[in-house]
């Protein structure tokens, strides 16, 4: 397990915007409403969202909404990895460096990350981005890939190699805006070249016929 | 000859997202057809026929779908039942729900419905993964779809009370162990509980609940419309369908591939995955379904076949099929080694032999990737590794010990030569490969 603490230096105070208090009505909306303590990770998400990072007074905000005891929502943050403790740059670069990303080159997309940006979880000189490395991220046929946090959201950037992903570092760093998904021709993670799933009339509309369901005689019987 | 799943027996017809995932599209591709039919055969059929077709969970262990929704207790009574569905796919290697929930969201749906109605719940929650931000929003803008078109809801055309949740964690690979899970959905840390009582009886907020996958729970409405025997007809008893297969690491195009179950691991990857970088002679090894289980070396790998037991046969496992395929190129140790660093970093920290087991483990496997270590040591993390293997409450204490005892029982002599190498002062590893570029 990794060891997680809370940043030394704190903001004062914690507001959730307008925009955070829509999405957190959304979210409390779908939970019986004495089990509301299931929001506290989209809560905390939500204030991540808003300020980059979950501050001290932010833990403590979503205790009182929640009615939960400041240590729980503490624990909750610290055992995640996805939340920032500390704030980061403005592009938030998450390279996967498990063996299905690291078997297809993440180690220089990491090495490119500690030139460029300097050491992990710090926030570079000029403000503009933070790199870590993180824990498989689910997206293997599309290796190696990274997760991008930034004021657009947060998209996964795949079929990378050492060269595209200068690129990338430059444009963003350019202030440009960067191509979310795979960098190659595929649309996700389809075989490349094979006749798989061209069948046409998978998509004529004659599977949207009315049938009759089988195995169902002893039933009407 | 082996015969290869054809397009009109693929279950997931926009797996690739080369159509809209909408649902006017989806109901084109036979999503939603005959959902209210089936609801009309009742609980019983539905149970009857999902364990007729023999489908077993995708998530990983396997375990007889149909059977464990007969699980749920048969009267509903002061406690509400719910349908929860994983999404938190985070086994390295595996990346096949993320296509089903952003390409074809609807037999997602539909699904939830089928089985949240076989099992008598009115309410379901899909707990993806927080990386999944693309997949949330995706799946969010389906379950719209769905309700704004009345399939599913309070009042819906398909006649079940019903209402579908979606619920995301923050990156903890454990959340995709079934009770971590709900821990992680009622809003604690997620680390596993003590079975029994077993989510059936007690699961979320104390009520009965039954945890699927998600391609499990896709796969159902689809089985029901083409018939349990369709579904069976595919593979060797008791491995039967059809199934997502995820395929990394060094071939020619990695993908994810809808195929039959008990395909050849090799058929699979040449045919679908452009083969192995270099040619099937530059084949190392193969994890055949997730970082989990074992590797198994390429002899093996010439004939295996894709499905649980064979592979349990070898003393790996199907798992979740994702195949990480590693050419002669690769540092075998070093690999495995990151997959040790992996669940150090994802250990929960509840269990002892877990907590300290596999940081133990990693850092002597990263000692022994650069030779730096003795030849006693090798059988000393053997029976580390034993000691940490089934002396947990969940099994990533045997997800992490796995790997490991594959490693030595497989490319012990490339441990050994290494020390050896090391200690003779020449080059620790070499690259082996003949044509990788």
């Amino acid at each position: 397990m990794s060891v997680r603490r809370l940043a030394k230096e704190q903001p004062d105070s914690f507001a959730f915007n307008k925009k955070s208090e829509d999405e957190i009505k959304f979210w409390l909306g779908k939970y019986p409403e004495e089990k509301k303590a299931s929001a506290v990770i989209p809560m905390l998400w939500i204030a991540q969202k808003q300020e980059s990072w979950v501050s001290e007074p932010a833990i403590r905000e979503i205790a009182s909404r929640l009615d939960m005891p400041y240590i729980r929502v503490y624990e909750v943050a610290t055992f995640y990895t996805m939340f920032n403790l500390a704030p980061v740059g403005e592009h938030l670069v998450q390279v996967c460096g498990t063996t299905p990303c690291m078997l297809r080159g993440s180690d220089e997309l990491i090495k490119i990350c500690k030139n460029r940006i300097g050491k992990q979880h710090e926030i570079s000189e000029d403000g503009k981005f933070t790199w870590v490395e993180v824990e498989c991220m689910g997206a293997c046929a599309n290796a190696p890939m990274i997760q991008l946090a930034n004021g657009e959201g947060d998209h996964y950037i795949e079929d990378l190699d050492a060269e595209k992903f200068e690129k990338l570092l430059d444009d963003l760093a350019a202030g440009k805006k960067v191509e979310f998904g795979p960098q190659s021709e595929r649309n996700a993670s389809e075989p490349h070249g094979t006749s798989v799933l061209s069948d046409p009339s998978l998509y004529d509309g004659s599977r949207a016929k009315k049938i009759k369901l089988p195995n169902t005689e002893k039933a009407e019987g | 000859m082996v015969e290869l799943l054809q397009d009109k027996d693929r279950i997931f017809t926009n797996l690739f997202g080369h159509h809209s995932p909408g649902l006017e599209a989806a109901k084109q591709r036979g999503a939603w057809n005959g959902t209210k039919d089936i609801l009309e055969q009742g609980r019983h059929w539905i149970i009857d026929q999902m364990k007729a077709s023999g489908l077993r969970g995708r998530g990983g262990a396997g375990f007889p779908t149909g059977l464990k929704w007969s699980f749920m207790p048969q009267e509903v009574g002061a406690r509400p039942h719910y349908l929860v569905v994983n999404a938190d796919e985070s086994e390295p290697g595996t990346c096949k729900d993320r296509e089903i929930m952003r390409h074809d969201p609807h037999l997602l749906i539909e699904g939830c419905m089928i089985a949240s109605f076989a099992m008598q719940a009115h309410a379901c929650y899909i707990y993806l993964r927080g990386e999944y931000v693309t997949e949330r929003l995706a799946l969010e803008k389906a379950v719209k779809e769905a309700y704004e078109a009345k399939l599913i809801g309070e009042k819906n055309t398909n006649g079940w009370p019903f209402h579908v949740y979606i619920h995301h964690g923050a990156g903890a690979y454990i959340c995709g162990e079934e009770t971590a899970l709900l821990e992680s959905l009622e809003g604690k840390k997620g680390q596993p509980r003590l079975k029994p009582p077993f989510p059936a009886n007690a699961g979320l907020y104390g009520c009965p609940t039954t945890v699927n996958n998600v391609e499990s729970i896709a796969v159902a409405g689809t089985i029901l419309r083409r018939g349990a025997e369709w579904f069976s007809s595919f593979g060797r008893e008791r491995n039967v369908g059809t199934k997502i297969f995820s395929i990394s690491g060094h071939v020619n195009n990695p993908c994810n591939v809808e195929e039959a179950m008990s395909i050849p691991m090799k058929t699979l990857i040449e045919t679908h995955a452009g083969g192995v970088r270099g040619g099937w002679d530059n084949l190392k090894a193969v994890i055949p379904g997730g970082s989990s289980v074992s590797l198994l070396p390429k002899d093996i790998c010439d004939d295996v076949l894709m499905d649980f037991d064979a592979l349990s046969a070898h003393k790996s496992g199907l798992g979740t099929a994702a195949v990480i395929v590693m050419d002669k190129s690769t540092d075998v140790v070093k690999a495995i080694a990151r997959i040790s660093y992996f669940y150090r970093h994802e250990s929960c920290g509840q269990c002892t032999p877990c907590r300290e087991g596999t940081g133990w483990m990693w850092r002597v496997l990263t000692r022994m990737a650069a030779g730096e270590s003795t030849i006693e040591e090798i059988d000393m993390l053997l029976d580390v590794a034993g000691q940490v293997e089934g002396h947990t409450i969940c099994a990533l204490g045997d997800a992490a010990a796995w790997p490991v005892q594959g490693l030595i029982r497989h490319f012990r002599h490339e441990i050994e030569e290494r020390i050896n190498n090391y200690r003779e002062g020449k080059p620790v590893f070499v690259s082996q490969s003949v044509a990788a570029e």
